[in-house]
């Protein structure tokens, strides 16, 4: 089971004590506004978890792999992630199953 | 131009977490500036600890964040040129959302990337 919006609501009203409806909106609002930074040319970074970063690509000839036929990939700005240190080395530590 | 927007146009820099503990103040009318530092610092937390526990996060608009498997090598040390074994780990992967992408890939002609 994946974790979404509805878990990290629940974990700010079970562990902050904010009321349902401020938890919700909270929850909201700060993807809303990583998004919002990202769609402004700001990339974003949160210490202790990662960073977001923008890049801006250039078109380039591609294939359909299924169909083998060629077709052109238009320049794009593109998001990526990476991960800080402190996460890392968490997760480096997951032995569980993949 | 918002002042936030000016602001980062001066520094130049990355929009920081405690930036974002900022706006997310401003924005809301319930939370005083220390109650969304911890609600930021709590959301942050519980990513992290689901990642660390192996466990996906989805984010309808936004994207998801999961693992991915590298599997062991032979490492070398750049200094010493000695060989080390490289256990299997993982890494934290983040697939950008539908939402998410389309945005970013629009807004590519209005703004520029702030570096």
């Amino acid at each position: 089971m994946a974790l979404t919006k509805a878990d990290f609501a629940e974990n700010l009203f079970n562990v902050l004590g904010l009321n349902k409806r401020e938890a919700k909106d909270m929850v909201d609002l700060f993807f809303e506004e990583i998004k919002h930074s990202l769609d402004h040319g700001e990339q974003v970074k949160l210490s202790g978890f990662g960073k977001f970063e923008l890049r801006d690509k250039k078109g380039r000839p591609g294939r359909n792999p299924k169909t083998g036929k060629e077709i052109p990939i238009t320049a794009r700005r593109v998001v990526t992630f990476r991960s800080g240190q402190k996460l890392k080395a968490r997760v480096e530590a997951y032995a569980g199953a993949e | 131009m918002s002042p936030f927007l000016f602001f980062l146009f001066l520094t130049g820099a990355k929009v920081t977490k405690s930036e974002l503990i900022d706006v997310l103040t401003k924005q809301q009318k319930h939370l005083v500036l220390k109650d969304v530092e911890l609600t930021v610092k709590c959301i942050i937390e519980q990513m992290n600890q689901a990642l660390a526990a192996g466990e996906r996060i989805e984010i309808r608009g936004f994207g998801s964040f999961s693992l991915r498997v590298r599997a062991p090598r032979i490492g070398r040390n750049p200094k010493t040129g000695e060989s080390v074994t490289l256990a299997k780990k993982h890494v934290p992967h983040f697939k950008p959302g539908k939402e998410l992408r389309d945005r970013v890939n629009e807004s590519a002609s209005k703004y520029k990337i702030v570096e």
